[in-house]
């Protein structure tokens, strides 16, 4: 069997999958978000840095490649010690470039 | 005098001494004849924090045993495969292998297969991120090449055993129904919203999934079984990494 004869129902079953998928969507959590930049060293959920790739490894408090599962909409609002240079330090929703280990 | 080594060298063998039946040289108590008794104390500290870490993991293999026989049987394996790293995470990976040859549960044959979901779903937990493509990016002329990289949490399990048949009916809330004899597939991942999926899946489609993984084409995984259920399950979890036509590098 050659791969022509299979392109129709292969085309077929994806769109019955996606229909399928689509129906019982498993929603995006409304309850929880990621919020990086605030988490102590070695107790983010997960972070993002080269090798590091999973929970336990900041290895600086409030890294900001290392997120924390916080309640939705309260990420910005957690209440952080500022920086050394006396600017505000916040959480945020996306990867941040502050408080990184050295390289 | 040079405290740090000194020091170094109480820990270490007080640390020795956690997995032996004579405490460390060097301690001193108020009663002397206490001190085996106290630093008894501080194993079997290690013995518990260890064994409920261990039930905490496999919570499905501490049911079906029940916690007396759990603890005795964690005793064994704590003793033979205690944690190797400070992260409790990367533990019990063992403990399957472990139970597949310990004795006093050879009449449980599933047992071991049973912790390996188990820990698979941990593994899962923990895996790395990994954006999700969009279904749309499916939608492309020439399907049949198409290669999905999938999410580094996928795990494809498989038991010979009714492994995640015996696994769904210790859920909370689950009905008791029939077990069927035979073998067990099933996909283990971590959904979008950090949930960990069990999803059950029969051995066509895990055929399906496993050349999928493998990195062969959709049409090459297509003339193995009908791709929609497991198309339809990736697309579900947001399991499809990236999809790409010609070779993954």
């Amino acid at each position: 069997m050659s791969t022509k004869h299979l392109a129709l129902p292969l085309a077929a079953s994806l769109a019955t999958a996606l229909t399928l998928a689509g129906a019982h969507a498993h929603a995006q959590s409304a309850t929880m978000e990621k919020c990086y930049g605030i988490s102590l060293a070695g107790e983010n959920d997960c972070a993002a840095g080269p090798g590091t790739t999973c929970a336990g490894t900041s290895t600086v408090d409030y890294q900001g490649n290392a997120w924390t599962l916080v309640a939705t909409g309260t990420c910005t609002e957690i209440e952080l010690p500022e920086m050394a240079d006396g600017t505000a330090r916040v959480g945020s929703l996306d990867e941040i470039d502050r408080d990184l280990p050295p390289a | 005098m040079q405290p740090e080594p000194s020091h170094a060298a109480l820990q270490a063998r007080f640390h020795a001494a956690l997995w032996q039946p004579d405490p460390p040289r060097g301690l001193a108590a108020v009663a002397q004849d206490e001190l085996a008794q106290r630093f008894a104390v501080y194993r079997n500290n290690v013995q518990h924090s260890l064994t409920r870490a261990l039930a905490a993991r496999f919570p499905v293999v501490e049911q079906i045993v029940g916690a007396a026989f759990f603890t005795a049987m964690a005793r064994v394996f704590i003793a033979a495969s205690p944690p190797a790293d400070p992260v409790m995470l990367r533990w019990g990976g063992v403990l399957p292998a472990f139970l597949d040859g310990f004795p006093p549960a050879a009449q449980l044959p599933y047992l071991g297969d049973v912790a390996r979901l188990e820990y698979a779903r941990g593994r899962a937990c923990h895996a790395a991120d990994a954006p999700s493509v969009a279904p749309e990016a499916l939608n492309v002329p020439g399907l049949e090449d198409l290669r999905l990289r999938l999410h580094p949490s996928v795990h494809l399990f498989a038991s010979p055993h009714p492994a995640v048949q015996i696994w769904q009916a210790h859920q909370p809330g689950s009905t008791r129904a029939p077990l069927r004899a035979g073998p067990n597939h099933a996909v283990i991942a971590r959904a979008p919203d950090f949930a960990v999926v069990v999803e059950p899946v029969d051995a066509a489609s895990f055929a399906v999934l496993s050349m999928l993984s493998k990195g062969a084409t959709l049409g090459h995984a297509a003339s193995q079984a009908d791709p929609t259920p497991a198309l339809t399950l990736l697309l579900r979890y947001g399991l499809i990494s990236d999809a790409l036509t010609g070779d993954i590098q």
